[in-house]
Order: structure tokens, then sequence, then C-alpha cells
């Protein structure tokens, strides 16, 4: 198997706070050149001998090719556990240990569509990329981005430049339109024809993109946040029950066989279990 | 790090690189070199043969395969723990005549040496796995996972008692080529595990497989339940090698002649090496793989260079060069800046 991946000591170039976020940027040679939308990096944690030895996964928002430095790639990190706290303590220049690109990527249209992309909180980050891509296929590109409050918020101004218009959702009202992301995208596609949606942000999230989408007969691409330990598909660790062509439903692995999957065939209200007529499933013996 | 620096076998490195003799006979298993997968954390070797080359270490141990497809259990199926991690996984797998057609197939043509794992819900199971394998053939050993439940005892795992131990290890022989190597998979939550190996020995067992993980459970304090699905899960990393270590040493010491694949938290060489002079024949590398994919290739070149430098020219010299006699003829070097405070101590005390 050639997925393309490689491992490589990157740098960090910049460390940026924006929100309850940070936005990380670092050399990733080799890696930043190959990437394409949705893909993502997993990166080691605390160094050689650290005790975390799970290597955490960012969804890659953007990569730039700068001079000297070559591939960059930028990702956003949300500091909410150890792991990802020591990340955004890192300074300019500090290693950091770099396996991608990872996973498939979102598949973009052969040709100019109209496309809707939905973000959660900084689930938005990889639609920034995928909107420059669609955009130069000449694609028409709706963004709405939500979250429960302003400050999770993410890619407010990236996305304005690269969308053709932009709405914000929080649930308390802080900024945009008081609501959730779905009721904006409910609006756009009863409103307008529109032949794709993307997104990325919470499951929860994604269920309602996919649910209202399918609903509509508008195919969806979803992008998952699953829980990792390898990201390269050894672990077993970040399944979900995905129904195949055959109408059978299977635990896909998020790391290979995702993150982006087809809205509508994802098991949404079963993630976390073992469906009924899953591949496998164990009998239970009373 | 203190000490005097004498460095023979660095230097003989340096200029001219000699020969080293790498390879190591797991018992009739003859391996080019002592560097394998662990079990269950290295799929069936296709994704990391994109990190580096599978057919030069010393061969990919699958994941545990069982009769019929399998999915596993819910999620969440692991949390971090310090330098370690736990998993309850539930041998999610295709069931193995897709094994034998899609990965074991894939194996072959790509020519890595192939030790297959095999699991079983009942003796009976772990027989007919093996009678499948039997007829495709195309692999060079089994490992037999015998820390999984028994639906007929309750849920009890065969490796914790040594007459189901051994009951299982005797059907996967009767089912299997004869010339076939067979290795029993131990675990270390047993009273003793010197007893298991003597008993799977007994069964027909070439060697033995030390450790799989150990039973462990962690609590998410946010949902204030338990943080895995499946409640408790297998215990494994750096953190459990000093019991990996032990286990080694307990068996080698009771069964000389006993091959030994050892396993549990290595991440580097010298890990590897640790094992190796406890008594391990061979060293397998399970969860760091996660940490770093290249994990085996980079161990194995690190495990190299570690026995070059105490002036070993062959691998099979340090295995359970830890038991030695303190009088041992074998020339090696103690003296070297490489070697850790406390051999050096240790070596002033014997002096």
């Amino acid at each position: 198997m050639n997925s393309g991946a490689i491992q490589v000591m990157g740098e960090v170039l910049d460390v940026q706070r924006t929100g309850k976020y940070f936005v990380m940027s670092v050399t990733a040679p080799g890696i930043a050149e190959r990437t394409q939308p949705g893909q993502f990096v997993t990166v080691g944690m605390g160094g050689e001998e650290s005790s975390m030895i799970l290597r955490r996964s960012f969804a890659i928002q953007r990569v730039q090719s700068r001079g000297i430095y070559g591939g960059t790639l930028e990702f956003v990190v949300s500091p909410v556990g150890k792991g990802t706290r020591w990340l955004t303590k890192l300074r300019r220049h500090d290693p950091l240990n770099l396996v991608g690109p990872l996973g498939k990527p979102f598949t973009l249209p052969t040709k100019a569509v109209t496309c809707v992309l939905v973000g959660g909180g900084y689930g938005s980050a990889p639609l920034i990329m995928l909107a420059e891509s669609l955009r130069d296929r000449g694609c028409r590109v709706d963004t709405i981005i939500g979250a429960s409050t302003e400050k999770k918020l993410y890619g407010e101004l990236e996305l304005k430049r690269v969308s053709t218009s932009l709405t914000l959702t929080t649930e308390d009202g802080t900024a945009g339109v008081h609501g959730r992301v779905t009721d904006a995208l409910e609006n756009i596609l009863e409103s307008s024809q529109v032949d794709v949606v993307y997104s990325c942000g919470p499951m929860p999230m994604l269920a309602s993109v996919a649910e209202v989408s399918t609903a509509r007969k508008v195919f969806s691409q979803c992008s998952v946040e699953e829980s990792m330990a390898c990201g390269i598909g050894v672990c077993m660790t970040c399944v979900l029950p995905v129904v195949g062509d055959d109408g059978i439903t299977r635990m896909l692995r998020s790391c290979v066989e995702g993150p982006v999957f087809r809205g509508d065939r994802v098991r949404w209200s079963d993630v976390g279990t073992i469906p009924d007529g899953t591949l496998g499933k164990e009998v239970v013996r009373p | 790090m203190t000490g005097s620096v004498i460095v023979t076998g660095m230097s003989q490195a340096a200029s001219g690189e000699p020969t080293f003799d790498f390879s190591t006979n797991v018992g009739s298993l003859e391996l080019n070199t002592p560097i394998l997968t662990a079990s269950g954390c290295a799929a069936a070797g296709r994704e990391l043969d994109n990190y580096f080359d599978i057919t030069a270490i010393g061969g990919i141990v699958t994941k545990s395969i069982m009769l019929a497809p399998r999915s596993g259990r819910a999620t969440p199926r692991m949390a971090e723990t310090p330098s370690g991690m736990l998993n309850s996984i539930g041998l999610q797998g295709p069931g193995v005549e897709s094994f034998i057609e899609n990965d074991l197939a894939w194996l072959q043509q790509r020519g890595a040496r192939t030790i297959v794992s095999i699991a079983g819900g009942s003796a009976e199971e772990f027989g007919k796995v093996a009678a499948k394998l039997r007829i495709a053939g195309g692999f060079d050993a089994i490992e037999v996972n015998i820390s999984c439940p028994n639906v007929e005892d309750r849920g009890q795992v065969f490796a914790c008692r040594a007459d189901t131990a051994a009951n299982v290890i005797q059907t996967v022989r009767r089912n299997s080529d004869g010339r076939i190597p067979i290795f029993a998979k131990l675990s270390p939550d047993v009273t003793d595990i010197v007893e298991i190996a003597a008993s799977v020995a007994q069964a027909g067992a070439t060697g033995v497989s030390v450790i799989n993980t150990l039973l462990g459970m962690v609590i998410n304090t946010s949902s204030m339940r338990p943080a895995l699905a499946g409640v408790t899960g297998g215990l494994s990393g750096p953190a459990i090698r000093p019991v990996a270590v032990r286990c080694i040493w307990q068996i080698r010491n009771a069964l000389p002649d006993l091959p030994i694949i050892g396993m549990g938290g290595v991440r580097s060489g010298h890990d590897a090496l640790e094992m190796v002079l406890a008594g391990a024949n061979a060293v397998s590398v399970g969860t760091s793989i996660f940490n770093d994919p290249s994990a085996p290739m980079r161990i194995q070149n690190e495990l190299e260079h570690e026995l070059r430098i105490r002036g070993f020219t062959k691998f099979s010299q340090a295995v359970s060069h830890a038991h030695r006699e303190i009088d041992s003829t074998l020339q090696i070097n103690t003296a070297i800046d490489d070697l850790d405070p406390t051999d050096e101590n240790w070596d002033f005390i014997s002096e």
C-alpha cells in the first residue's frame, strides 16, 4: 500500500492565538506539497521520551510553499488536554514529529457546481483549503460556520475571503445569526439549487447536516472527528458504522477509510455502538 | 552519564563494519533478524509497508484472526495512560477466509516472513482456524492468542489456567502442519507464569510469546463513567516493560531451552536488548508503532548498534546473557560510555 504519507521532523514557525484556539504553522517538507483538502497530520507529543505515547491528529487548514522553508502547513489546536496544551506552548524553531498527509480527502467535483460548506467550531479549519480548491474549479461556495458562542467560532476572516457568501451562527446569539448551522443550511437548501454539501465539525452537527442534506436528496460529504491512536490504519480504535455499496454495515476506520465519509452512508445515530446488522456483530448468548 | 570511554566495538564498526550475524532461531523458526511486529499493532503489515520495508525486519505478526468476521466492541476503544494505553478493540477482523484470501496472499506476494496470530472463543474454534490455515499454507508460524475469553467458561481467558491454555495449544497442534512452529502468547495476569509456560510447552507449543497486555481500567472524570465502552481494557506500552522483562526472566530461568518471543513496551533498541538479555530469542514491537510508524525498523537498527558496541558479533550470544555466571568466558565490552550507570556500578561491585 502506498498512501503517500511520510514521517518528517518539522519545525514550528508560528503559534497564533485566535479566540479559544491556536493556529500552528509548521514546516512539513514532503507532506505539505502532497496534501489535499480534508487530509490530516498526526503529531508526536512531548518529545522522544514523552509519557504521552499517542500521536494527536489535526486537520490541515492550509498548505503553502514558503521559499527557504519548503512546504509548510497550518493546523488548528484546541488546548483541551495535556497533549494539546503542550503543543500550544511550543515556540518558533521547536522540532515537531509529523506524519502525513493522512486520510481520504474530500472528493472534488469535476464541474463548476454549487457547494455549501458547513463548519462547526474549529471544524471549519479544513474548509479553508477546500473552499480555495472549489473556487479554483469555478464552483459557487456558500459557507456557514457556527459554534455555541462567538469565541468558539473559527476562520471567519479566511473563509470570508475564499467563499462566495459566509453565514455565521451562534447558539447563544453572541455573533451572527442566533441558532444552529443546520437552520442556515436548511434556508440555503430551500432557496437555491445546491449540488453538494461539505461539512466538518462535531459528530451531532454532522449527523444533522447529513440528515438535512439527504432529506433534500443533496449529496453530502462529512469529515468526522473520531479519537485515534495511530492515525495510519493499524490500531482499529477510530471505527464507526458505515453502510457500504452492498448495503452491509461495517465498522470502518476514520483514519484510512475516512475521515471524509458520505453523509448518507454513516449510521450517525449509532456512532459509538455496534448496531444490529453490522458485519461480524457477536450474537449475545443468554 | 559517567565512565571511561573504551570503544572497541565502535571503532571496529567505524572502520569498515565487521559482519554482524543478526539471525536468530526461535525454536524451529529461523529469522534473519530478531525484530517482529506485535500482534494487533501492525494489522497485516500493509499499512506499515508505507513507512519501512516490512521484508527487512524479522517478520510480521498479524492481528489475531478468528473463524468468522467480527465487528469488535463499541467505541471508545482506547484511552491514553502514563507511558501506555488501554485498548478494548474486541478482536475486530474479517474472519480467517477473507484473511487468507487478502492479507495472507498479500504478505506472501510481498515476501514478508509471516507469523499468523489466531484467536477463538473455544478450543474448537482455534482448531478450525488452524485447520483453514493449514490448507492455505504460505506462512511461517502461528502465534496463539490464548488471552481471549472462553465463551464456554464464563468468559475466563484461556491463558489464566494451565489446563485451558494447554488444551487450546494441543488442539492447534493437532490441526496444524507438524513442521509449523506454534507460539503461545501468555498473559502476565496470572499467579505463576512459569507454570503456564511449562504447560503449553508440554502441550506442543514450540515456544511462548511473552507478554500480552495487562488488564486495566480508566474512569473518565468528565463523564464519571468508565473511559472504555468495554469497561476494562488491555494495558500496553512502555509502562508494562518491567513486567515483561520479569516474565521473560522467570520463564528463561525455569525453562532454559524454551524459545521465547519477548514483547511489552519496547520503544528503543536499548529496550529490546533488555529483553534479549533476559532471555528473549526475538522481540516484538507493538504499541510503539502507534507512536512511530517505523519503530520496528528503527529499533532493529538501534539493537544492532547496542549489540555491536558491547562487542557481540552474533545476536545469539546476547540471548539470556543476563543469566550468565559472573565469570563468563565470553569477552564483551562493559566499559563503554553508552552503558547505563547502573551497569557500571554492578561491574564495579563484582570486581
